[in-house]
Formats: structure tokens, C-alpha cells, sequence
């Protein structure tokens, strides 16, 4: 089974990703069995009868906005949020509104291109779950990869893990 | 100047492990080219031509002595004997091989020092006015809130992978010395009716292909607010900046689609949200921050030393140095010395290890231990005393640091260009030391009067030639080395972009083609104008036909 992170530890996780093809359309639904993320079109065309169903999720692309599921969190459980690339940064900021602004406490999971270099920015901005691509790395790597969650033990600025900025925290001896 | 304390200390020493680690499974094959470049430029570090680049974080230019000795160390150790100060003022290192990289970082390390963030699509070393907390004009200092900003700054997690590289620039002085309006975000400190510090904002300036002078997008938010503010104009620029087209991901391409206005908008819609949150700054934490800033132990001195008048009167070539070097300090009988970067046998802004020691042991005895980087690439010792600076031209003149042509044509910003850059289109040293030797003539250059002349080797305009009084740009055509010339940008408080002039040179006829620009401004200029000055009034025709010819212009209108 494939492994992922959540809440700082690797386990083994079946939750699919279900990515339409050119030639499916969103209004077409069969959903596999489990744990099943849709994208956001899909999403929008079966809300009705998806939102009873506690085993799915919603998957953004990096272009698509949280914004656009504010209505809807009361029913999602999970929410998974797309790094095209790895450079592309958008989820930062997309995760940090669903924790913030929308006071989403389901699971927010990375996935896509997610590297263990940028786990501790993810943590830091409110991925609790947290995905590499299958093959991605080996267990054993995966493993020795979570001390990335750790790579600074005291940021200076507020963010969803810390929400005050160490100023607020600490007294600083001047 | 701001010391660490234990929190600061620890963060930059975390990095040194993580960036070891990255490097050690990078060359372990197991990151690849790809997945290790953000990372390496997030530390500053290119892969150039020779070898790759370190660039070091001098936050807002500020060093010790202690630190400048360490990157005398560095230069002498772990590269060639040099080190290059940039239009940042930032310190890059052009040879160190990358196994040793992690070396360097740790003893930087050592020094409160680090590359974090000065490369990247991340916020960059935050810059400001090389005579912050000296200069005469200056009604705040802009050190703490720079400081403020660096450790907001700092590994922010929501901002490291922007669509692009995002600089910010804090000035607090009548005269902007730090190009706010050239900067992705410019801050001026300002009092508000009230008396209340806080900022005014200009969002979207930039250099590189497009060049663009920034918007101002709010006349004033409190300091309490300024991260705030800050962080609102930065998520609206990660969610929406352009990340399809490399030249097009600058926030300026954005503000300038949306317009000012509509931007603004959207950043004030989402400052609602983050105003007064647990990022908003308490007096306390500015207080604690601008103790490291307060005034050094200046002694009572009389305003104009006698023996540095009788030094001057008796010794022309220390008067031409204090004239120009030399710049008034808001304390009386202190001044301020610029160190020149600029010596013709040199390239603009490099410095040997040899003289970052001698720097280091001059600021020690004349200058409570620090030293400032310029934008214009030179050194600032900022507190010498009026009677000590015979002592400092001499020992600054035998070290070759005293080529007194602080903002003359020969002061010239200039990028490294071709000899070492692998973006570049041309060289841009050898056109900067050629012009250089052709204006060795300090009368003429002092006739010639203040001018800025900025060289970039290619667009990405790192040498700002596009806010050069003379910009110098190196183009390429079919293969080989060519130079655009364009008059009239400008940086500071009037900033404009130059406009170019017509078509390009061969490097071997740029001397003479500075020479022509320069014929025509002595002929035409009034009593007392400057060069920019001329350009403006008279426009670029008669530049245009002194460089070539009357046949190109009527030619030109006949056309248009
Ligand atoms: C030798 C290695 C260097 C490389 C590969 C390099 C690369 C670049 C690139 C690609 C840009 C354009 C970025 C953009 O428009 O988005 C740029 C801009 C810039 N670089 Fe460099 N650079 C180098 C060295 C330097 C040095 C030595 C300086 C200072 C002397 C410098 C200062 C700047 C500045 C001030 C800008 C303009 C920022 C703006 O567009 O607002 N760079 N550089
Ligand atoms: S302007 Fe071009 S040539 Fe010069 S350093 Fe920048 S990228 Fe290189």
C-alpha cells in the first residue's frame, strides 16, 4: 500500500486521486471504492450527492481557488491541494486560507510534485498530510525524510503551525 | 548594528545542516539538477561559467569588522583572493566549488552571517540607504524596520516559491538612496500628521526586460501594520502572478495588467483579513530591535577641525578625495568616508582579500568596528572623525581603495557580465575599465560633474543600466559582442528610465562614443547644470548627433 505522512509519521494509505482524462467528462460520475479524491469539476457537477459521502475528497489544481469550495467545507472531510511542480508555490497560500479564513480543520493533503525539501514549509502553511508520488521515494526514505519536517525548530513568523510570530513567543533579550 | 541573539543564531545554523544535507544527497545522486537548483539559489547560489557563485546576505548593507574579516577568509581560501560587492549590497564570491560550499556557510555561520534568500523566487535581502542613521537628510532610520522585515522575511513558508524573486527596499531620508522605485515593493518611512511613523508603499518597479517604476499603491500604513500590509500584497501576488512565462512572473507584469488601482483592491481585500492579526508588530519588538541601532560613542569634536583644513590646503590630491569622498555626517567634526570600489585596474566592485583586512582594521580604529555596502558597489565607513581622515586617504590610497571619483562618470555600476556570468550577451568589465581609462583625467572628470554611468552585459539589467544617466546594455548580434547605449534614466527621487539612442557599438568604439555624449553636454550645458539635467532639457537630438552625425537624424525624421 502507498505511504504518506500525516502528522509527522509515515503510514499506509489507499486514498485515490481521480484524474479525468480528455475524454471523460466531469458530469460522468463513477467513483472507485474507498477513499477517493475528485477534482473540483466534479466536485461541482455531483455536490449533491457527494456531499453525504464522507470517504470524498476534493483535489485543487494549483490555478483553482479555495475560494471556490468556501460554501462547501462544512461537508468535505479532506481537501487535497496539487504542486504541479514543486516550484510553483500557489498551495502555500492555499492551504493557509483554508486553515485561516475558512477555519477548515479536516485534512488538507499535499499532493503532486512534493518533495521532502519543502515538507517543513508545507507543515508550516497547514498540509497535515502529506504525499510524495508513488516511487517517489522508498520507504526507507520516506522514513529518513521526515526529519525534513524538522529542518528549523523556532521560525520567526507567525504561520498556521505557530500562529503568533516568535516576538510574541519568546522574550527577546535585546 | 543588530547582533543575534540565541533564536537568530539558531535559525542560521539550522540552515547550515539542512543545506549540507541537501548538498550531500545531491552529489549522492539522489536530488537531481532540477530538484537542487531552487534550493541552491535559494542559498545564493549560481552555477556560472567557472564555477558556481555564492552570493552572501549583507542585510541592508550592514557589516562588521568582524565579518568583513571573515570574508577576507573566505576570498583567501575558498576562492580566487577576491570578492565582488553588488548593486544589492550583497558580497558574491565568483570561484568556491560547491563540495565546500557548505564550509563557507558554516563559517559564515560563525559571524551571523548567511546566503538564505539571496537568489530565488523568494524575498531577497532587504536593502536600504547605505547612510541610514548618519546622513543629515534622513528624518527615520530605516535599520530596525529593514530588521523587522528580514526576520518576517526569513524562511516564510508561505512565500518561498513565488513566481518570482521579490526585493524590497526601505529609505528614510529626503533623497531615496535605496531605489524604492525600483523595487518590487519600495517602503518610505514617513510621519503622518499625528506625528505617527509609518510607511508609504510603492508596489511593482523593477529592472530586468521591462522595466517599470513602482506604483504607489497606499500614501500611508502605520507601522504596526506594515507586515501586514506586506504579507497581503505578497499572497495576492503568489496566488495570481503569471507563472507560465518567466518574463512575465514579476509582480510588476501583474499590477500592470490590473491596473494600480484594481490591484489594490484585491490587496486591500485581503489586508482586511490579516490587519491586527498576531503578525501585527508591538512596540516592544521594535523597541527591542532598534536598540542595536542607537548611536554609537561619538566624542565631542569642533565642527570643522583645523588640521583637516590645513591638511587639505597643503595636499591637493587629499582635497580632491575629501571632496569628493568625503560626505557631510549629521554629527559635528565626524564625516563620512566612501571607499572606492572603483579602481581602473580593477573590475567595478571587486576587492581583494587583502583589503577587506585593511578595511576591517580601519573601520576597528576610525569607525566603531563597521562598514557599509553600497548599492553603487563601494564601501561606506560611515563614523570617521575629521581628524582622522588624513590618516584613512593615506593608508586607503597605498591599499588603492581612494580613487576619489565617488559619483563620477568612472563610479560606475557595472555587472559581471561575460567573464563570468553564463546569461550574459556581452562582457561588461572591459567596456567599464576601457571608459574608465579613457576619463583618467580627474579635472576633465570633475568638469564633467556628477554623473552615473550603469553597465548590465545583458537584459536582465543587473548592472541597472536602464536607471543610468549613460545605460550601457550588451547585446548580441549573430554571435558576437555589441553595446546599446541610452541616456537620461535616473535613479532616487526622480527616477526615469533612459531611452535608448539609436544602434549599437562595437566595444572598441565605446570610449569614443562616451566622449561624443560627453562633447555635446559640455558644449551645451548652463552654468551649473548636470548631465541629467542637460539631457532633460535638451532632449536626445543633439546626443544623437554628436554620436552619429547630423546624416542618422535627418534620416531618422524624414522617416517618421
Ligand atoms: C553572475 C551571476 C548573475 C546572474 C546569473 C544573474 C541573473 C539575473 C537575472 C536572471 C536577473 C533578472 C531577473 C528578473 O528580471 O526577474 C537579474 C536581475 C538583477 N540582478 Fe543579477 N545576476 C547575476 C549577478 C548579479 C550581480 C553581480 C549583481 C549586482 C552587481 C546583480 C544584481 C541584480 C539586480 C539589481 C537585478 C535587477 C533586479 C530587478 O529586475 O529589479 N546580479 N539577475
Ligand atoms: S545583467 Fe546579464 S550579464 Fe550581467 S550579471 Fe546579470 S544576467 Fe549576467
Amino acid at each position: 500500500m502507498p505511504k504518506l505522512i500525516k502528522n509527522g509519521s509515515v503510514i499506509d494509505d489507499a486514498a485515490q486521486i481521480l484524474v479525468l482524462d480528455e475524454t471523460q467528462a466531469p458530469e460522468a460520475l463513477s467513483l472507485p471504492e474507498g477513499q477517493v479524491f475528485v477534482p473540483l469539476a466534479v466536485w461541482q457537477a455531483h455536490k449533491g450527492v457527494l456531499s453525504d459521502n464522507k470517504a470524498v475528497g476534493v483535489w485543487l489544481e494549483s490555478h483553482e481557488s479555495v475560494d471556490d469550495l468556501a460554501e462547501d467545507l462544512d461537508s468535505l472531510s479532506a481537501v487535497a491541494l496539487n504542486f504541479p511542480k514543486f516550484t510553483d508555490g500557489r498551495a502555500y497560500s492555499g492551504a493557509a486560507l483554508l486553515r485561516t479564513r475558512y477555519g477548515f480543520k479536516g485534512e488538507i493533503r499535499a499532493i503532486g510534485d512534493v518533495l521532502r525539501d519543502q515538507f517543513f514549509f508545507m507543515q508550516r502553511c497547514g498540509f497535515d498530510v502529506i504525499q510524495p508520488k508513488t516511487g517517489k521515494y522508498s520507504d526507507a526514505q520516506l522514513e529518513e525524510a521526515l526529519a525534513s519536517l524538522k529542518d528549523f525548530s523556532t521560525p520567526y513568523q507567525a504561520a498556521v503551525d505557530q500562529p503568533e510570530p516568535l516576538f510574541r513567543r519568546a522574550r527577546r533579550a535585546a | 548594528m543588530y547582533r543575534y541573539d540565541s533564536y537568530d543564531q539558531k535559525i542560521v545554523d539550522e540552515r547550515v545542516a539542512q543545506f549540507r544535507d541537501q548538498t550531500r544527497r545531491y552529489l549522492a545522486g539522489e536530488l537531481t539538477d532540477d530538484e537542487f537548483r531552487p534550493l541552491r539559489l535559494q542559498n545564493g547560489l549560481y552555477i556560472q561559467r567557472h564555477a558556481p557563485m555564492l552570493r552572501v546576505a549583507v542585510p541592508y548593507g550592514l557589516l562588521s569588522s568582524t565579518q568583513v574579516r571573515t570574508l577576507a577568509h573566505i576570498a583567501r581560501t575558498h576562492d580566487k583572493g577576491y570578492a565582488h560587492i553588488t548593486t544589492r549590497q550583497n558580497v558574491q564570491f565568483n570561484w568556491p566549488e560547491l563540495k565546500v560550499v557548505p564550509e563557507i556557510l558554516a563559517e559564515l555561520a560563525k559571524v551571523e552571517m548567511h546566503a538564505i534568500q539571496t537568489s530565488g523566487a523568494c524575498i531577497r535581502n532587504i536593502t536600504s540607504d547605505p547612510f541610514a542613521g548618519v546622513a543629515g537628510d534622513e528624518y527615520i532610520d530605516p535599520r530596525p524596520w529593514c530588521e523587522v522585515l528580514r526576520q518576517w522575511s526569513t524562511f516564510h513558508p508561505e512565500f518561498a516559491f513565488l513566481p518570482r524573486k521579490f526585493k524590497i527596499a526601505v529609505n528614510g531620508a529626503t533623497q531615496d538612496r535605496a531605489v524604492i522605485q525600483c523595487h518590487d515593493i519600495g517602503l518610505e518611512l514617513k510621519r503622518d500628521a499625528a506625528g505617527e511613523i509609518g510607511f508609504r508603499v510603492l508596489v511593482g518597479g523593477g529592472m530586468g526586460r521591462t522595466p517599470i517604476i513602482g506604483a504607489e499603491i497606499t500614501d500611508f500604513v502605520p507601522w504596526q501594520h506594515i507586515i501586514t500590509y506586506c504579507e497581503a500584497i505578497l499572497r495576492v501576488y503568489n496566488r495570481y502572478g503569471r507563472r507560465d512565462n518567466l518574463y512575465k512572473a514579476r509582480i510588476k507584469i501583474l499590477v500592470k495588467a490590473l491596473g494600480i488601482a484594481e490591484f489594490k483592491r484585491q490587496v486591500e481585500e485581503e489586508w482586511a483579513f490579516g490587519k491586527g492579526g498576531p503578525n501585527t508588530l508591538t512596540e516592544a519588538e521594535v523597541a527591542r530591535v532598534a536598540t542595536h541601532f542607537t548611536t554609537p560613542a561619538y566624542e565631542t569634536q569642533p565642527a570643522d577641525d583645523a588640521a583637516y583644513a590645513s591638511q587639505r590646503a597643503a595636499n591637493p590630491a587629499f582635497a580632491a578625495w575629501a571632496r569628493r569622498n568625503v560626505l557631510a555626517h549629521k554629527v559635528p567634526g565626524y564625516a563620512v568616508v566612501v571607499l572606492s570600489l572603483k579602481d581602473p585596474s580593477r573590475a567595478p566592485g571587486d576587492i581583494t582579500d587583502a583589503q577587506l583586512d585593511l578595511v576591517a582594521e580601519w573601520a576597528d580604529a576610525y569607525s566603531f568596528g563597521e562598514v557599509r555596502a553600497t548599492h553603487e558597489q563601494n564601501l561606506v565607513l560611515a563614523d570617521v572623525k575629521q581628524s582622522d581622515l588624513f590618516a584613512v586617504w593615506e593608508k586607503a590610497r597605498a591599499a588603492g581603495l581612494a580613487t576619489p571619483t565617488f559619483g563620477l562618470l568612472t563610479d560606475m555600476i557595472c555587472c559581471p557580465g561575460g567573464d563570468f556570468c553564463a546569461l550574459a550577451n556581452a562582457k561588461s568589465i572591459p567596456i567599464a575599465n576601457a571608459i574608465q581609462a579613457r576619463f583618467d583625467d580627474l579635472d576633465y572628470l570633475y568638469d564633467i560633474g556628477e554623473l552615473e554611468l550603469n553597465i548590465s552585459g545583458c537584459m536582465n539589467s543587473c548592472g541597472h543600466h536602464h536607471v543610468g544617466h549613460i545605460g550601457i546594455l550588451g547585446v548580441d548580434k549573430n554571435g558576437s559582442e555589441w553595446y546599446q547605449v541610452s541616456l537620461g534614466g535616473s535613479q532616487g527621487n526622480d527616477t526615469s528610465i533612459g531611452k535608448v539612442i539609436g544602434r549599437s557599438f562595437a566595444a572598441a568604439e565605446m570610449p569614443d562614443v562616451i566622449t561624443n555624449i560627453i562633447d555635446v553636454y559640455r558644449a551645451q550645458r548652463l552654468e551649473g547644470e548636470r548631465f541629467i539635467e542637460t539631457v532633460r532639457r535638451i532632449g536626445l537630438d543633439p546626443f544623437k548627433i554628436g554620436v552619429y552625425g547630423d546624416a542618422a537624424i535627418i534620416e531618422r525624421k524624414q522617416h517618421a
